[in-house]
């Protein structure tokens, strides 16, 4: 037996056809919804059960139809999650402010065949000074991104929502960006099982004492001079896989993998220490997702324009 | 062999290759346009033949006829004020409030990182040329509201500081026919911020 909403559409045959078969079939005209928007039909349809409350970070949205918007959000419950929210690019769209990029949100969303379906949303963070500043929000792409590429759907992770969303928080006030990206950027590894080792040697385990040693994204490590020398890029060595990284940058490295953003944000780096961890992370993002990030390119733009005029 | 006549089937398959028509709504189509008197798809094919002649218009980048377009060489309208908008939809949206009588500059888009759409590729060079050799004294951006089109004004803004050339942006608020209830708590705050005498 199967339940049926129909709609006005529905012939009264067909309504009284599929009774007579023996299945439950209810109109709109007996619940009182003659009129009703096909999501108001679509929370009637299967009565409460299909319909769930969930917490959700919208990551990035594409257009879909004539006014539709497919949102891809991160939940703590389900992790990754694409949802279709429909009518949001009118510009009465009740629900259009509440699905906006970064934006935290309580949705009440209904089981849809290709794609569950928001049916209400209401903002708890809108995050707004990151909205309002242009490289808040290229940071902002930058994080977003990264959750969505180190993710699959329907992983679970409760931690990086938590992560995700007192980052979006920091955001929203931190003075060091580019610190707080590279912070982000060693919680999500280790919250997603690429947690970079930077106490042993990655490949004979010795512990990795206080002087110059090599960084390599393939070995997911730090490297001890006995280990790393051979591998860093050098006539007849076409192939190299470590890098030479600098005390200064693994204490760097080290501080902000071990402590909480209250203390890490006191940390003061000179530009050239800063480009060195900057660089570490970045080849080792690269080396784990195969491919490069899109909104870096947007980062780097910004960060020109705001050189040139004097920010 | 299909059993289809060679030219209507031709006709289905390009009509189905249009956003929203599958290959059913693609015969009905073509089955419709054989039931009507020939002037009826006579003309639907002489304004599919008008598509080649449109242009872009070389100045403000809206489609057109011709280049400069009917807006950019109209002698009537202000020479000193440019609506930025992101797609030639948008001049027409404005175009139909009457409200405006300046120029347009149309992007072809908004920056969006997650789609790899950085400024270098839309029509913002072109805009800095133009504000370079045209007497403008105001750059409106009337990109969309969302977060795409505030990173877009707010690029353009940041571009344009250093020029002695007034920057404004759209005002942002509550819809007409909106419901305040409904309303989220950025549009709210802005439209706080905006109020007006009454």
């Amino acid at each position: 037996m199967i339940t049926f909403v129909a709609d006005q559409c529905v012939f009264g045959k067909t309504v009284q056809l599929l009774r007579s078969e023996g299945h439950t079939v209810v109109t709109l005209k007996e619940l009182e919804k003659q009129g009703a928007t096909d999501d108001e039909v679509q929370c009637v349809n299967g009565h409460r059960e299909r319909l769930y409350r969930t917490e959700a970070i919208v990551l990035k949205r594409r257009d879909q139809g004539e006014a539709d918007r497919v949102l891809t959000v991160f939940t703590p419950g389900v992790g990754k999650q694409q949802l279709l929210a429909k009518g949001v690019r009118k510009v009465t769209s009740r629900k259009a402010g509440h699905v906006e990029l970064f934006t935290h949100s309580q949705f009440l969303v209904a089981k849809g065949s290709t794609w569950d379906i928001v049916t209400q949303a209401e903002t708890i963070h809108a995050f707004r000074p990151l909205r309002e500043d242009l490289q808040r929000i290229s940071y902002g792409y930058y994080v977003a991104e990264l959750v969505d590429r180190f993710t699959q759907e329907g992983d679970e992770n409760r931690s990086l929502f938590d992560l995700l969303l007192a980052t979006l928080g920091w955001l929203s006030k931190a003075q060091d960006l580019p610190l707080l990206a590279r912070f982000f950027e060693l919680r999500l590894l280790a919250l997603v099982g690429y947690r970079p080792q930077f106490f042993q040697c990655a490949h004979c385990r010795a512990d990795i004492e206080p002087v110059n040693n090599f960084w390599s994204p393939a070995a997911g490590g730090v490297l001890c001079p006995r280990c790393g020398e051979g591998l860093i890029e050098r006539p007849g060595n076409d192939r190299p896989s470590a890098e030479p990284l600098s005390l200064n940058a693994l204490k760097v490295l080290r501080f902000l993998q071990t402590h909480d953003w209250k203390t890490c944000s006191r940390l003061r780096l000179t530009p050239a220490l800063h480009a060195e961890v900057e660089g570490v992370l970045q080849r080792y993002i690269l080396y784990q997702l195969e491919r490069s990030l899109k909104s870096v390119g947007f980062l780097r733009t910004v960060r020109r324009l705001l050189a040139s005029s004097g920010q | 062999m299909s059993p289809l006549a060679g030219p209507v089937e031709r006709l289905i398959n390009e009509f189905s290759r249009l956003p929203g028509i599958g290959p059913k709504t693609a015969s009905r189509l073509t089955f419709h346009l054989l039931r009507q008197p020939k002037e009826q798809a006579q003309a639907l094919a002489e304004a599919l033949q008008g598509l080649q002649k449109v242009v872009h218009c070389q100045r403000c980048f809206n489609i057109a006829e011709s280049s400069p377009c009917a807006i950019c060489s109209d002698a009537e309208r202000d020479r000193s004020i440019i609506c930025v908008v992101e797609e030639p939809l948008d001049v027409l949206a404005i175009e139909r409030t009457r409200e405006y009588r300046g120029l347009y500059h149309v992007l072809h888009g908004a920056i969006s990182p997650v789609e790899g759409i950085g400024p270098d590729d839309l029509k913002i060079a072109e805009l800095l040329k133009r504000l370079q050799e045209e007497p403008v004294e105001e750059v409106l951006l009337a990109t969309n509201p969302n977060l795409e089109g505030e990173a877009t004004a707010m690029y353009i803004a940041r571009l344009l500081s250093p020029l002695s050339v007034r920057v404004t942006r759209l005002a942002r608020g509550l819809p007409v026919g909106g419901d305040l209830e409904y309303a989220d708590s950025v549009t709210l705050a802005r439209a706080l911020e905006g109020r007006s005498e009454i």
